[in-house]
């Protein structure tokens, strides 16, 4: 008997290690990866959200600050306009903060801000600027009034939610067809349309262009538009999911009068809800972040799109960087916005569906 | 929410009066047929007639837009296209920036998926661990999947500039700066960096679905044989994510074959074409510039399509064997 | 409220035959049951009346009218589907009252219709509720209610107590019955219980392998079996079926024992036939008869039913009324009255009885 139990002891021992007891290598390993991943993958979104908020002069810096920073200033008896703040040692070796009057050559005349009477001539290496943490919110402001960016903005959204609600109806249409009607050719029609996959737009750049201009659709949002809301992802995701919606429901429905028409849409449309709204999100990812056939389909300024406006603004010789930075951030914060809201949801779906 | 959805009803109760003529006289395979038309119109007019014009512009010459005003000129682009002295120095060919995005493709295709879907495969066996927090960590590595190409492009070229954040940092540490855009070596690793930290998390969360379907008794009896860590991944978790592995190699190659836009966004296709892909090459062929040559650019994208092809036939006839595995099981 | 024809009507999916010809009249008012094995087309038959699937010939005919070419919707009948079928994201009340909307009846005759159904079926609190927040007897309840609502000239039933727990099972096939009582309505239910069957039906149709085996009332059919199909399939436990040889008047038996039996044997001289006995009309006898051991003895208070072997007959059940001592392996002697005997010929078709006067 105490055999037995011994032995059942020194099983416990050999693998309660493994269990709960030490770290194991992987573990430590895990923690690393994982901790790095949060650095590599936040990093650049939050440096460039703290960039945005710099003045184009701090953005010139080098090395920069992590903070937007920028001179103190303080206003004084006597001066019309406020002055800048420093830090002075004195050639007595004591250090005060002083607002400097002028510059001129290599010495500054400084004042001290608590009794304007006072004033010293200090040599500029002996003083270092008192700086606070102040955003330039005008990075955000400014090229929202002075460029088009509200426009590009506008622009942006009037394609992604046009585009996403044609999807969402022509795609669950042929999807439920597909799914719930026995007719001849069902099966070709399928293969037909998955095959489509094989052919990205970027294959068909030009003969699309063809058509986009054959349609008068050149410099038109319905040209950004139209060609990719029939996406064999959508139908091929919708009839899944249709399939298993019993058929006895849509009997039933037969039975009470229903049309086909009122099936589709008061009974089938509300019951693929949940893969309606995973094709919705993708949806407005993939036509948010449209880049390509945007820059193709338009060349008028007031019709570009977010993404393409931002990419032509970024492109020109001038870089003017904290523009370009807080406009990226703002191109960005509606895809963040709805991530954090539907995150759970986003990531099982793709999981789910394999879908991108 | 019903005075919301009261127009939505209007509105499909406005369209249900044809189509209940149209069920009438036609009958169910006539609203077969009305529920598949607008897919269908809009697969044909966007995509199935495109796809045909592209055979037929790739066989034509001359500026104009339309194929009426397009002449025949048989297999001139391919020929032009194709003209080389050596595939392996594309100086020698008659279309070397053709033949300089065919190598930096195949140089991105073949390091970016490698490097992809190794890290996608660390960071998938990372978040399949029980660790505390499994859902925040699963939406830091998939968050920058949903950013735009161009965001993506300008937040990284931000950091990599000259006087950017990483060369401040190398300074801090008493390094010299790196001209990390404008070195072509080095343009090119950061292009294969970025897009695999754009793309990393999809593959990671499929590569995690793959994961969990592995069934967790295989791992408790290794467990119970004392399996070392690295032992148990190769010989159990390797062999049964194989599948699923090869479904991601696929789909990141189709991918990775049409890289563009960030790699445009950061680099320009520059220094020079250090970073210049086909996909450039058949957008600058065909629309940027005065000298623009839309058969020359068709032949580029039909010699661009076969290749998609036949990854995309790769990808279907190892998802049926998988199905096939998985039915034998 | 109507009446319904069947004639010739066939049915095959492509090149399988599952419905080999049906006739049948249902007539106003009538519960009609459709009893089978599973697979034998019953739901394919009533799904062909409902006009969900088309028949690949024959007729339909409803109140006189054919009916084959109009459609589900506008042939006035009603169907209750095994599973419910219903609208998951409509309330209760939206589930009853959806067809009524379909048919553009006034707001005011819906809101009294659905009021009617649901205090008829006792469902009235939970007429706001969703689907999945009702119990199984619920949503069966309001799967009648979506058909009361709509008035039909005929209800459909298909199968419709399968999904319910056996209690459950019992108590709504007593308010099914009631509730054709209260509505006099014509009702055609499929199962393939034959307690319901017997319980609900005004006339049983029992179907195998898409062919009509014998129409008629349960008593009729319980009695008088048509063929070997029909008597094994109706009654619990199942009639006791013994290889047997006609002499005379009498049967002869596999071990030899000789029965008398109240049938007309001569057509099947010199045959090899079926002796057919339900196990309420065995009873021990204190001599004679057939021997068996019984190998079980189950005591269920109001009947005892004992399972015996005979080394040339085989198994027979026993069920007598009352509680009986047996002990397992006890030799028991088997008799039965004549009148209660069915013997089946060489084609398994019933022969008929006569009357004698000693019976
Ligand atoms: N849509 C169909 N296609 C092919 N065969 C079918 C179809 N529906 C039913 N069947 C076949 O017809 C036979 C009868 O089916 P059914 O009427 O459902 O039987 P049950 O009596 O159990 O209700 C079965 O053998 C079934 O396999
Ligand atoms: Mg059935």
């Amino acid at each position: 008997m105490t055999g037995i139990a011994e032995s059942g002891g020194v099983l416990r021992f050999l693998t309660r290690r493994r269990n709960e007891g030490r770290i194991h290598w992987t573990d430590v390993a895990t923690w690393m990866w994982l901790i790095s991943g949060l650095i590599l993958m936040f990093g650049p979104v939050i440096w460039l959200g703290l960039s945005s908020l710099k003045t184009r002069a701090a953005l010139t810096e080098f090395p920069p600050t992590l903070l937007p920073l920028a001179t103190k200033e303080v206003r004084v008896e006597g001066f019309a306009n406020p002055l800048p703040l420093f830090v002075v040692k004195l050639e007595d070796g004591t250090e005060r903060e002083l607002a400097q009057v002028r510059r001129v050559g290599i010495r500054a005349r400084m004042v001290d801000p608590a009794d304007p009477t006072k004033t010293f001539d200090v040599p500029i290496e002996a003083r270092t600027a008192v700086r606070e943490v102040s955003p330039a919110w005008e990075n955000y402001t400014e090229p929202l009034q002075r460029f088009a960016f509200v426009r590009f903005f506008g622009n942006s959204l009037f394609v992604t939610i046009v585009a996403t609600i044609i999807t969402l109806i022509v795609n669950s249409m042929a999807a439920f067809a597909l799914a719930k009607y026995q007719f001849r050719g069902r099966g070709a029609i399928m293969a037909f349309i998955v095959s489509t996959l094989m052919i990205p737009l970027s294959v068909i750049l030009i003969p699309l262009f063809m058509v986009i201009n054959g349609l008068g659709l050149f410099n038109s949002l319905w040209g950004v538009i139209l060609p990719t809301v029939a996406t064999p992802t959508g139908v091929f995701l919708l009839r899944q999911y249709m399939l298993t919606i019993p058929d006895e429901m849509l009997e039933a429905a037969r039975m009470d009068k229903a049309s086909e028409w009122q099936i589709y849409w008061r009974i089938i449309l509300p019951l693929t809800a949940p893969a309606l709204a995973v094709l919705a999100i993708f949806s407005v990812m993939w036509r948010w972040n449209d880049f390509l056939w945007p820059l193709i389909v338009l060349s008028r300024q007031e019709l570009f799109t977010l993404q393409i406006g931002l990419s032509s603004f970024a492109g020109e010789l001038n870089v003017q960087w904290h523009y370009v930075l807080a406009m990226t951030f703002v191109t960005m914060l509606p895809v963040v916005f709805v991530f954090g809201l539907l995150q759970r949801f986003i990531t099982t779906g793709i999981a789910g569906t394999g879908m991108k | 929410m019903h005075l919301l959805l009261a127009p939505v009803r209007w509105l499909m109760h406005l369209i249900g009066v044809p189509l209940g003529w149209v069920q009438r006289t036609f009958g169910m395979g006539g609203m077969a047929a009305v529920f598949l038309a607008p897919n269908l119109l809009v697969f044909s007019v966007f995509i199935v007639f495109p796809i045909g014009v592209n055979v037929w512009y790739s066989f034509t010459g001359g500026a104009a837009l339309f194929p009426a005003g397009r002449v025949f000129v048989g297999t001139e682009q391919y020929d032009l296209l194709l003209a080389c002295d050596s595939y392996l120095d594309p100086f020698s060919c008659r279309q070397d920036r053709f033949w300089k995005g065919v190598h930096n493709t195949a140089f991105f295709v073949v390091a970016q998926v490698a490097a992809m879907v190794a890290a996608a495969l660390i960071t998938a066996l990372v978040l399949n661990r029980e660790i505390r927090g499994r859902g925040f960590w699963r939406a830091v590595f998939f968050f920058p999947v949903l950013l735009s190409p161009v965001v993506v492009g300008l937040m990284w070229k931000w950091i990599l500039l000259r006087d950017g954040a990483l060369n401040a940092l190398l300074v801090s540490l008493g390094y010299q700066r790196i001209e990390f855009l404008t070195d072509p070596q080095w343009a090119m690793f950061w292009v294969i960096f970025v897009s695999v930290w754009a793309h990393l998390g999809f593959y990671a969360l499929i590569l995690l679905a793959g994961l969990q379907a592995i069934p967790h008794d295989v791992y408790e009896a290794a467990k119970m044989d004392g399996t070392p860590a690295m032992r148990v991944f190769w010989r159990i978790t390797l062999p049964l994510l194989w599948p699923t592995m090869l479904v991601v190699l696929v789909l990141a190659s189709i991918r990775a074959v049409q890289v563009f836009d960030d790699a445009y966004v950061l680099t320009g296709g520059g220094p020079g074409t250090a970073t210049f892909f086909i996909v450039q090459y058949i957008y600058e062929t065909g629309f940027a510039g005065a000298a623009r040559n839309l058969g020359l650019a068709a032949a580029a994208s039909m010699l661009m399509a076969l290749v998609l092809v036949v990854l995309t036939l790769a990808q279907l006839g190892i998802t049926a064997w998988r199905d096939r595995q998985e039915g034998k099981r | 409220m109507s009446d319904l024809v069947l004639s010739s009507i066939r049915k095959s999916f492509g090149t399988v035959d599952v419905i080999h010809g049906v006739d049948l009249t249902v007539t106003d008012g009538e519960f009609v049951v459709f009893v089978g094995p599973s697979g034998c087309g019953k739901s394919t038959l009533l799904r062909i009346i409902a006009g969900l699937e088309a028949c690949t010939s024959g007729d339909i005919l409803l109140d006189g009218r054919r009916v084959n070419d109009v459609a589900a919707a506008d042939r006035g009948l009603a169907m209750v589907f095994q599973s419910y079928a219903l609208y998951p994201h409509m309330s209760v009340r939206q589930n009853l009252s959806f067809g009524l909307e379909n048919a553009r009846m006034s707001k005011a005759e819906i809101t009294q219709r659905v009021g009617e159904a649901a205090r008829m079926l006792r469902i009235e609190e939970l007429l706001e509720r969703k689907p999945r927040q009702l119990s199984g007897g619920q949503r069966q309840r309001v799967a009648i209610g979506r058909a009361i609502v709509r008035r039909p000239g005929i209800f459909l039933l298909d199968e419709p107590l399968s999904n319910l727990d056996a209690e459950l099972r019992v108590a709504m096939r007593g308010e099914l019955a009631s509730l054709h009582k209260r509505l006099a309505a014509t009702m055609i239910y499929v199962t393939h219980d034959q307690v319901e069957a017997m319980t609900m039906a005004d006339r049983i149709v029992v179907l195998r392998g898409g062919r009509v085996e014998q129409i008629g009332p349960p008593l009729e059919l319980y009695n008088r079996p048509a063929n070997r199909f029909v008597a094994g399939f109706l009654g619990a436990p199942r009639m006791n079926f013994l290889a047997a040889r006609p002499a005379g008047r009498d049967l002869i038996l596999a071990d030899g024992t000789r029965v008398p039996v109240a049938v007309d044997l001569a057509p099947v001289a010199g045959q090899d036939v079926t002796l057919g006995i339900r196990p309420q009309h065995l009873r021990p006898a204190d001599g004679g008869g057939i021997p068996a051991t019984a190998t079980l003895v189950e005591q269920l208070g109001s009947e005892t039913v004992v399972h015996a072997r005979s080394d040339a007959l085989g198994a027979l059940i026993v069920a007598v009324p009352g509680q009986v001592r047996l002990a397992d392996g006890e030799t028991v002697h088997l008799a039965f009255d004549p009148a209660d005997a069915h013997v089946f010929g060489p084609d398994d078709r019933a022969l008929p009885h006569v009357e004698t006067a000693g019976a």
